[in-house]
């Protein structure tokens, strides 16, 4: 249980550090559901469950949605199709 | 006047005519209107020009303008380092900071005291939740909640406010809204609507069990609430606006909304009549493990649940089309 807390505690720290460093904002949200979901795992190793369902329907579930509904309103998302007619 | 005139060509009217169907301008020939060629300079004046402003300019102000630019240079420099400096400093001061926290389980930390003592041992007889946690927040601290429902409401209020968009009755703007609302997501994608169609009872089933639950197991009203949102956003992106507008209309979110937080309010308002004291209402606790046990505690989070649904759903139709 210890092995697969570091591991997971691993697992935060690099989700963070690569929401930083990545440029495409719509793989930062997805980082951002990643470490959400895997926060939701950790609640529920700290004996937590009220905290880890909370967490993994607000946290990867609703803002997330919310993130990529922005994203849509500024134009952030690019299709294939737009980006071939870019080039 | 009439075209039977002979001197109709350059009459009034004949200009008027061209001029309606864009043929004549008036100024037309009158005025200068382009910009004469830079040829008409040559390069060498032009050169000459350019030497001469150079020339006349103040020999301080140039000197200023180099001086902003260094300085910029030299606060980006800085900006960049002390930026570095600060991050490193708040990391060693958390870290250092981490370092005195008490272990993880130690019966001697500090918040291992009374208050949480008597919520473990006295918490399952005075509310009648078997879930500590739920007992807490809406018995205990129910006010607590009560203020956390609010905040999402105004949150709510806020977020219609900054992103409403006023009704436009013109057919052709909203048909263009329409088709860029839908440029990214095909109009009834199928593999969508199949999935919708299974999951959406599945989630908003879940919901309802995790709220109506939240006294006996984990769970309670804002989680409940926020899956039971999902799932109705999940159904709206696959079926769109004109199949959930007859049962989530602004009408029904306002009403369920104000409905809810108006009951929540009254029933922990008694507990200021008796003496601030937690809600020992006429409901009795019931046995421990129904579900229609532990007094008021599974109508506030039926309430919560609610409040919580329709705001997760007002917040993205809001985002989507400033408009619930």
């Amino acid at each position: 249980m210890t092995n697969l807390r570091i591991i997971l505690l691993i697992f935060l720290i690099i989700c963070a550090i690569a929401v930083s460093f990545s440029r495409n904002l719509l793989v930062s949200i997805v980082i951002y559901m990643a470490f959400s979901l895997i926060m939701a795992i950790v609640w529920l190793i700290l004996e937590s469950p009220d905290l880890a369902i909370t967490e993994a329907a607000v946290g990867a579930g609703v803002t997330s949605i919310l993130f990529f509904v922005t994203l849509k309103k500024i134009r952030s998302i690019h299709t294939t199709a737009e980006e071939d007619k870019d080039e | 006047m009439s075209k039977l005139n002979p001197n109709y060509e350059n009459s009034f009217w004949h200009h008027f005519s061209q001029w309606v169907k864009g043929e004549y301008n008036p100024i037309d020939g009158q005025l200068e209107m382009n910009a004469p060629d830079k040829e008409v300079f040559g390069d060498e004046k032009i050169h000459y020009v350019h030497l001469h402003i150079v020339k006349t300019q103040n020999y301080n102000e140039r000197m200023f303008e180099e001086g902003i630019a260094r300085n910029i240079r030299r606060f980006t420099g800085l900006y960049r380092i002390l930026g570095v400096l600060v991050a490193l400093f708040m990391i060693c001061l958390l870290l250092w900071t981490v370092n005195y926290l008490p272990q993880f389980g130690d019966p001697n930390a500090p918040e291992n005291n009374e208050v949480a003592e008597r919520y473990i041992e006295k918490g399952l007889e005075e509310t009648g939740a078997v879930n500590i946690v739920t007992g807490m927040i809406l018995d205990y601290r129910a006010f607590d909640t009560f203020g956390e429902s609010c905040v999402l409401f105004v949150a709510s209020c806020c977020v219609l406010v900054l992103l409403r968009v006023d009704k436009d009755d013109n057919p052709d703007s909203r048909a263009r809204e329409d088709m860029e609302d839908r440029h990214y997501e095909p109009k009834n994608d199928m593999i969508l609507q199949r999935v919708a169609d299974f999951l959406v009872p599945l989630i908003i089933i879940f919901g309802i069990y995790v709220v109506l639950n939240g006294h006996i197991s984990p769970g309670g009203g804002f989680s409940g609430g926020a899956i039971i949102g999902s799932g109705l956003i999940l159904y709206l992106t696959a079926y769109g606006f004109e199949k959930t507008r007859h049962f989530m209309n602004e009408r029904v979110i306002k009403t369920l909304t104000v409905c809810a937080l108006t009951f929540y309010c009254f029933a922990k308002s008694y507990s200021f009549y008796t003496g601030a004291n937690h809600l020992h209402s006429v409901i009795t606790p019931g046995t421990p493990g129904n579900i229609l046990s532990a007094g008021l505690i599974v109508y506030l989070n039926i309430c919560v649940g609610i409040v919580v649904a329709c705001t997760m759903y007002s917040f993205y139709t809001l985002f989507r089309k400033g408009g619930i």
